[in-house]
């Protein structure tokens, strides 16, 4: 007789468990700290975060599962295995950098009152990040359907969380409603994969797909095809993008910095999990649809950035916001490669491109949020006129930006994007996708022009220069920088370090 | 010719190639205490000539090591694995093709770091002006000196982001507008030219360009390499710049600082003429002449579009620049390169790689020359510099206009200078095209071009006789300003470029005797 109490591996589940029990412990503390030391809860969620990511140390040496079935070892709920360990470290190391970055914005207080409340702050950003490291070690459905909710939910009330702040409501309601719906329609695509496979698991599915009832088989298309929608919302995909340049801005910059980092990592994992593991016999059915939201998005996105008034309020973060939506394009291009593959190592290297270029993209993008960040405390308006002559005032933040531009745009010294955008290109050409590979080729071009706009006018001479004092800056915003600065430098002399993913060695 | 162990030449490339990277990190910091010279802006500037004089030195060290007895094989090579995931391979190394070239970067780069010392050109803070000039001079020396397909898409990438910020902030008129135009077109070249590469490396398994010749495109489909030709064709007819994707070159030379318009000239161009001989050649040779036809008509379309532009601009009245003469006389000479190798046979390939040295020289020269027109007078309008009676440059500054009628003459092809062999070479492969290309065709073309070099001596000599002819004006007349002659820094940056281009137009052999084994072996699928 087996046993029904399951024995857990909680070695497995240590990284979203130490961040989610953080956040427990900072919502409590908070409780007794008294108001001029919240300073201790950033500390104590920056330790929490950076507790979680040192526990995926442990589990580099191999492929771990747990909440598995009793009947069938084979077919587990949660695994750790090297996808799922690199991209925990991505959302974790990500929320780890937002940690950085918040310091500075919570300590700020307009009339003695905190703009941000401390303790539910970074509750909620741990609450966040533990969901969105539970969701790429998920492999049934429904934990899926729960990690996305965990990671989003908190994250709604991040982008409202500035006291007072009507824009800041609006977006925080504008992401919500959305992002409800589309959830909504993930849940309902997830039954009907259920009520035409009879399984959750992921692998389970995969076989069952194979031989549905033909009677089914409109039904389980129609879930393929629903089921993909809550995670294209996630990563931002057309048609489904248009709350984001409104949540950028209303949001607390660091919040953005984050929703473009992991909440994008969120949408792109669901998306691989589901498209690869789940539905590998319906690539007829996602592949050309994931190869014309790529393309979508990237050019509706980039046309969008390339459109951005440098005058305008908030211009910088606006144009970050589109960027983020056109660089969303190319994380999915990998992945509709994958459909035209013609084994499951061709797929996993084909997703291993987006896993690649993910994690060049994390690095560099909380690297120009930073630097964003460091600029919006002399000038809030955050417009990008304000980075004329950024180079003179503080040259070090001027030349990280500008090479931070150029990794996105792809140009050398920015050698990590520009190999980074080469897997992602040898993943389409590989897949027969020469088309996609064009547009994106396109793309590139019209990206660079607003990148490098952005970056000459870091180095352009000031028309006024108005003597003010210099902001004193807070040193994990000045170490959030640099630290990003590094590993983006450090990747560029060694792209190995993340281009072996493109290798084919996740699953 | 001397005796230099390999390991030494390895590190001599090694150092030609990433020297100046380094050099220009260094430029950034501030001067350590004893190389502070007379003023920040004198030290950094001094910088830039020792480091660019240090890279040419080891460019003759490796000209001077290098086996000529055996130019065909690959020398000085280093090659160790960088981006597994990839198969990107550092492996770097010079044969009688890429030797040339790579000299005359280091000497162009020399000579400009020289100039700029003595005459630093308007704009922002010299410190960042050396900083991207040996950026520069990195990725043009890296593109003739690697190996490996993506790290030359790499190479070809480095240039585009120093050229942007040279043109855009030390550029005349127009200048932002410029850079962009040349960003812009390049990019969009470049990535067309990556899809391609990606097409050859993931086809027949390797980026290794050694291993890429030698397969001689047996590896892959005719289909497949007429696709890969059409992609990496028009990102390297772009940077050549082949006519009709030419319109980027004479804004950004009229625009571009005398320093930059040389290396753009010089150098940058040759990049795109390089890539056809060294990787569509012998990787694609299917593709290629499926091609060839098609690339021999734009190239003698560029030979008269180009000598027909700079008669029109020559005209009196026409209110032409001489910066942009000399950019659409580029599109010619560069039409000349493209047909010696789109004959395909060894004459033509050695005609085009003759043309490119030769060029490099001469509208190097020209560069010079015009710039110092400009510094002195201000202008480059041709009918400002004309003026009524013709501009008098023989009478006024003799050894300048001396100079320029030189610089004119070598460029028309005058035979005994460096001008003459390359078209002459290429007109002769033309002549006799290759097997399996339509002899009529080329016939045709050859025709048009020796038509095409009657109309650039005609062009030539109307500006001759209009700057540098004519009565000198009165010694008291008020609109001719006194003209100052060749200064001793121009002398010492110009006459390399003169005596290289008559050592090259009078022993031929010297260059022909480098690049004609390593063109044979190319052509003939790595196999000698």
């Amino acid at each position: 007789m087996t046993s029904l109490v399951q024995s857990v591996d909680w070695l497995a589940i240590a990284p979203p468990t130490i961040a989610a029990l953080t956040g427990l412990l900072v919502l409590v503390t908070d409780l007794f700290v008294p108001a001029g030391r919240k300073g201790l809860l950033a500390w104590l969620s920056v330790a929490g975060l950076a507790a979680a990511s040192l526990a995926l140390l442990l589990l580099l040496d191999g492929d771990r599962s747990t909440f598995c079935l009793t009947g069938d070892t084979a077919v587990c709920s949660y695994t750790a295995d090297r996808f799922t360990v690199v991209i925990q470290f991505l959302v974790l190391a990500g929320a780890l950098v937002t940690a950085l970055l918040s310091v500075g914005p919570l300590r700020e207080n307009r009339g003695g009152e905190a703009e941000l409340p401390a303790g539910e702050y970074w509750f909620l950003l741990l609450s966040s990040a533990a969901g969105a490291a539970l969701l790429p070690a998920s492999r049934d459905l429904a934990t899926l359907v729960i990690a996305l909710e965990v990671a989003s939910l908190p994250a709604f009330a991040l982008v409202g969380l500035r006291r007072g702040d009507r824009r800041s409501a609006e977006a925080a309601l504008k992401f919500f409603l959305s992002s409800v719906v589309a959830t909504a329609v993930t849940l309902l695509g997830a039954s009907f994969v259920y009520a035409a496979t009879g399984t959750l698991h992921l692998t389970e599915i995969a076989t069952a797909l194979d031989d549905v009832d033909p009677a089914l088989t409109t039904l389980a298309q129609t879930g393929v095809a629903l089921t993909l929608v809550g995670f294209a919302f996630k990563t931002a995909a057309v048609p489904f993008h248009f709350w984001v340049p409104d949540t950028y801005i209303g949001a607390p910059l660091p919040v953005a910095a984050y929703l473009s980092v992991v909440g994008k990592a969120v949408g792109f994992t669901g998306l691989i999990l589901v498209t690869v593991v789940a539905f590998p016999s319906y690539a007829h059915v996602w592949g050309p649809v994931m190869a014309v939201l790529a393309g979508l998005t990237m050019t509706v996105g980039n046309a969008a950035a390339l459109r951005q008034s440098s005058t305008r309020a908030y211009s910088a973060v606006r144009l970050l916001a589109w960027s983020s939506v056109g660089q969303a394009g190319y994380l999915l291009v990998p992945i509709a490669s994958a459909a035209y593959a013609d084994d499951a190592a061709g797929a996993e290297r084909a997703v291993g491109a987006t896993v690649s270029y993910a994690l060049m993209y994390a690095a560099v993008n909380l690297g120009a949020f930073a630097v964003a960040s460091l600029v919006a405390r002399s000038r809030p308006r955050n417009r990008i006129e304000d980075y004329r002559g950024l180079y003179a005032r503080r040259p070090l933040a001027a030349l990280a930006l500008g090479f931070f531009l150029l990794c996105l745009a792809g140009l050398p010294p920015g050698i990590i994007g520009l190999f980074a955008k080469v897997t992602v290109f040898a993943a389409a050409v590989d897949a027969g996708l020469g088309w996609l590979a064009v547009v994106m080729a396109v793309n590139v071009v019209i990206a660079l022009v607003y990148y490098l706009r952005w970056t000459a006018v870091l180095f352009r001479a000031r028309v006024d220069a108005p003597q003010q004092a210099p902001v004193r800056l807070p040193l994990p915003l000045t170490g959030a920088v640099a630290l990003t600065a590094v590993v983006a430098v450090a990747l560029s002399g060694a792209p190995q370090l993340v281009l072996r993913f493109s290798e084919g060695v996740l699953f | 010719m001397i005796d230099i162990s390999d390991t030494v030449l390895q590190f001599v490339l090694v150092v030609v190639v990433a020297g100046p990277l380094v050099g220009a990190g260094a430029a950034l910091l501030p001067a350590p205490p004893g190389l502070r010279g007379t003023s920040p802006d004198q030290a950094v500037l001094r910088h830039g000539v020792t480091v660019t004089g240090a890279v040419l030195l080891a460019a003759l060290v490796l000209a001077v090591g290098f086996d000529h007895d055996h130019p065909a094989t690959m020398q000085a090579t280093t090659d160790i694995s960088w981006i597994p995931a990839l198969d990107v391979r550092l492996h770097f190394g010079v044969d009688g093709i890429s030797l040339p070239l790579v000299v005359l970067t280091a000497l162009l780069t020399f000579l400009c770091a020289l100039y700029s010392y003595f005459k630093m050109p308007a704009g922002p803070s010299p410190r960042a002006f050396v900083a991207l000039l040996l950026v520069l001079e990195s990725g043009t020396l890296a593109t003739f000196a690697v190996l490996d397909l993506l790290l030359f898409f790499l190479a070809f990438e480095m240039v585009l982001i120093p050229m942007y910020f040279l043109i855009a902030r030390w550029g005349g008129a127009q200048k932002a507008q410029a850079a962009w135009k040349f960003i812009l077109y390049t990019l969009l070249g470049s990535v067309v030219m990556l899809l391609g590469l990606l097409v050859i490396g993931l086809d027949s398994g390797t980026f290794d360009m050694v291993a890429l010749a030698t397969d001689n495109g047996s590896g892959m489909t005719k289909s497949v390499q007429v696709m890969a030709v059409l992609a990496i064709g028009i990102g390297l007819a772009v940077k050549t710049p082949m006519w009709p994707l030419h319109s980027w070159l004479p804004d950004a030379h009229t625009a571009a600082p005398t320093v930059g318009s040389v290396l753009l000239a010089g150098v940058l161009l040759k990049m795109g003429t390089y890539g056809f001989v060294r990787i569509l050649l012998p990787a694609t040779p299917d593709g290629m002449s499926v091609f060839a036809p098609y690339l021999a008509a734009f190239a003698v379309v560029g030979i008269i579009y180009g000598s027909l532009a700079c008669l029109a601009l020559a005209r009196k009245g026409a209110g032409g620049d001489l910066k942009r003469l000399i950019a659409y006389s580029s599109v010619g000479h560069m039409g000349f390169v493209l047909l010696g190798i789109s004959t395909m046979t060894p004459t033509g390939v050695n005609g085009a790689l003759f043309a490119n040295i030769g060029h490099g020289l001469i509208t190097g020269l020209l560069f010079f020359l015009v710039g110092a027109l400009k510094d002195r007078t201000g202008s480059t309008d041709l009918d400002a510099l004309a003026r009524e009676t013709g501009g008098a440059l023989y009478g006024r500054a003799p050894r300048l206009g001396g100079l320029l009628a030189f610089g004119a003459v070598a460029s028309l092809g005058l035979p005994g200078l460096a001008g003459f062999w390359g078209e002459m070479l290429a007109l002769f492969g033309a002549f006799r095209p290759a097997e399996g290309l339509h002899r009529g065709a080329f016939l045709t073309f050859m025709v048009i071009a020796g038509i095409g070099t009657l109309l650039t001596a005609a062009y030539l000599l109307i500006v001759v006789r209009r700057v540098c002819m004519g009565a000198p004006p009165a010694a008291d007349a008020p609109d001719a300003p006194r003209l100052a002659d060749v200064q001793g820094y121009e002398f010492a940056s110009w006459t390399p470029l003169v005596a290289l281009t008559v050592l090259a137009g009078l022993w031929p052999a010297l260059l022909l005797g480098l690049t004609d084994p390593a063109v044979q072996q190319l052509l003939a699928g790595g196999k000698a």
